[in-house]
């Protein structure tokens, strides 16, 4: 019999629960400490982070333990608190300039004012693994961080850095940044009426899920568009967070958020004042996620391009196609739904087909 | 007998405020009622928030729910008819956990508000009573427009005809209306609504009903109402009849009866039993039981 004929489905999810927690907790291995997911699987934590748009680090690594490492699950746990808060309050922009930096490049430009600065990043690692990690101890970690602070000279990187596409404005190549006014959309507070303002796209997919955004990006990036990104500057670190004193109205820092942001260079196209200026795709996320700040911007990019012409001709330059299908609590509910109950509906389906197909063997039998 | 529990506090929830939104969201969402109540049938957008369950598992009714519930009402929630399906039995724990003092009930007629999902109950509701819906697509329009912006001008023209080129090729294709649940519904006249993946069966109990209905789709960020004395009418064509699902058996010709009860005239679950015969009962599971109570009684 269908599970959903049984009378006992309290009794299920209940027992479901409890399994769930056995699994975890069964065999040899250690609780997991909330520290060792935030040190030890920092890109996964991000992630969690920025899909969750909620920057709080302990309940993201608390996220992470509780939904068995699931980025989807783990996002939609901060999300789910953060229906719960009420809206305090607004903060003036914050200016990336002022970012502490841990890494920034830049693909335009063999050097830039203030230097590459590689940081740590996988992208020029060997994907070959290494097996002695398999049977590591404390002592190899002593060692590590012994190795790395030992007799280092003290750093001569400035902790900021100016921007690279400053550079490009002073010469003119790129339109000079439009000072505005608007008060930001908040997409936590209002919902998507298309057409949106470039606030709303922004904070879309600022917290949209990494691989869909990476999907339709890619898919202008091969052909169904043509941004043709040349990144700017890419830029990895901890920005002030400013508030307005409760009393005094003057900003102060509250504490920092690690965000990744990525500026792209796209194809030149006519000004206002008709001399063409390259163009500007702009991505930013919490936490240290490249590839979904690059496929940002590269969106960005594409909407701008589609919404200036008032043309779309491909996905991924389409508002509401991207801003609608981005968000990974949104995408990942509905698609676990379908497992969900669905007899009525079905009882119903069939009753249609029956009434369809015995009225084609009537037309059948019927003589001609 | 029907168990009547106090919907009471645990550990888990007591980090959470009462129906666990916070006040500017249950305000924002009483507001939208409103609105969508003074217009029958039209979608009114509003900021859905997440929900500690699925997007696709009902946010948007529970959302209703949760603007709705005070501590004196009381509540029922069920899925596909009955209140101990997976997912009504872990709303209905939600709720327990978050909105201390409110009563569950497993009665239709004893509760005040009742959330649901692809049912109507058997039992006509009352003038004091609210059935909220949880509804995946919000736009019957959808089927035939994907883009938003452009559904919504449909709507505000009341521009359905490429809803009705749909029903027309239908009959060509199959002389048959195919849509078996979903169906597009006229409110009061103006817009068509998706009365959420209720089956057809239940679509009449929407047209001048004595009971507020209130539909929620928190995916898709909107809310609308069909109001009492409301007309709500399927669309059809003049000479095609509006068809609910028929458990009438193809060699006997006789109405399939529920094997528990032996209603004749409620929604039927039809399934393959252990032997692979097919079996009927009934969807709703209160109104079997309340059937089988005063069978049992009479005897």
């Amino acid at each position: 019999m269908a599970y959903v004929a049984i009378r006992g489905g309290a009794d299920a999810i209940k027992g479901s629960a409890r399994l769930m927690e056995a699994l975890r907790a069964m065999g040899s291995s250690a609780p997991l400490d909330l520290d060792q997911i935030e040190r030890q699987m920092p890109l996964l934590h991000s992630k969690v982070l920025s899909e969750g748009s909620l920057y709080h680090p302990r309940l993201a690594s608390l996220a992470l333990k509780q939904s068995l490492g699931d980025s989807l699950e783990a996002a939609f746990f901060l999300r789910a608190y953060r229906s719960t808060k009420p809206r305090l309050g607004e903060t003036a922009p914050h200016d990336t300039r002022s970012m502490r930096v841990v890494r920034r490049v830049s693909a335009a430009f063999k050097d830039i004012p203030g230097g590459q600065m590689l940081g740590a990043t996988p992208d020029y690692l060997h994907r070959l693994f290494r097996f002695e990690l398999m049977d590591e101890g404390p002592a190899q970690f002593d060692q590590i961080t012994r190795e790395w602070f030992g007799n280092r000279p003290k750093a001569e990187m400035p902790l900021t850095f100016p921007k690279v596409l400053d550079t490009l404005r002073a010469e003119g190549l790129l339109a000079p940044l439009a000072e505005s006014d608007d008060e930001p959309f908040d997409i936590t507070r209002e919902p998507l009426i298309f057409p949106v303002p470039r606030s709303a796209q922004l904070a879309t997919m600022a917290r949209g899920e990494t691989g869909g955004l990476l999907a339709l990006a890619y898919s202008n990036m091969r052909g169904y568009g043509d941004v043709h990104p040349t990144v700017g500057e890419l830029r990895v670190g901890y920005v002030p967070v400013m508030v307005p004193h409760p009393v005094t109205g003057k900003p102060m820092e509250a504490g920092e958020v690690l965000v990744t942001e990525c500026e792209i260079v796209a194809m030149f196209e006519k000004s206002d004042d008709g001399a063409p200026v390259f163009t500007l795709g702009y991505g930013a996320c919490f936490g240290h996620n490249e590839v979904k700040a690059i496929a940002m911007s590269v969106l960005d990019r594409a909407i701008s391009v589609a919404t200036e012409k008032g043309r779309i001709s491909n996905p991924s330059e389409d508002p509401e196609f991207v801003l609608l299908h981005v968000d990974g609590i949104e995408s990942m509910g509905f698609c676990t739904h379908y497992k969900m109950p669905h007899y009525v509906t079905f009882q119903s389906d069939m009753d249609r087909l029956r009434a369809a197909r015995t009225k084609a063997e009537e037309a059948t039998d019927a003589p001609r | 007998m029907h168990p009547v529990d106090t919907m009471g506090q645990t550990r888990e929830g007591a980090e959470y405020g009462f129906a666990f939104l916070d006040e500017d969201a249950k305000r924002e969402l009483r507001r939208s009622i409103f609105k969508a109540v003074c217009i029958p049938g039209h979608q009114v957008p509003y900021a859905s928030r997440e929900m500690p369950i699925a997007r696709g598992f009902g946010t948007g009714g529970m959302q209703l729910t949760l603007a709705l519930l005070g501590p004196d009402d009381t509540c029922k929630v069920i899925d596909q008819g009955a209140d101990d399906s997976v997912n009504a039995a872990n709303i209905r724990n939600f709720f327990a956990l978050t909105c201390p003092g409110v009563t569950g009930t497993l009665r239709t007629e004893a509760a005040s508000v009742i959330q649901t999902r692809h049912r109507i109950p058997e039992l006509p509701l009352r003038a004091d009573q609210i059935l909220v819906f949880q509804v995946p697509y919000p736009d019957p329009l959808v089927v035939v427009e994907p883009n938003a912006a452009k559904r919504r001008r449909m709507h505000g023209r009341a521009d359905y005809a490429r809803l009705w080129v749909k029903l027309y090729e239908d009959m060509v294709a199959f002389d048959e209306i195919t849509i078996s649940h979903r169906y597009p519904t006229r409110i009061n006249g103006h817009y068509i609504i998706d009365p959420s993946p209720i089956p057809r069966f239940d679509v009449p109990k929407l047209h001048q009903a004595e009971c507020l209905y209130l539909f929620g789709a928190g995916r898709e960020k909107r809310i609308y109402a069909v109001p009492p004395h409301t007309d709500a009418i399927p669309i059809t064509f003049n000479d095609v009849a509006f068809a609910v699902e028929s458990f009438r058996d193809k060699t006997t010709g006789k109405r399939h009866v529920c094997r528990r009860c032996g209603a004749d005239d409620s929604f039927l679950d039809e399934f393959p039993d252990n032997d692979g015969a097919r079996v009927f009962q009934c969807s709703d599971a209160a109104y079997c039981d309340m059937r089988l109570e005063r069978l049992e009684a009479a005897e």
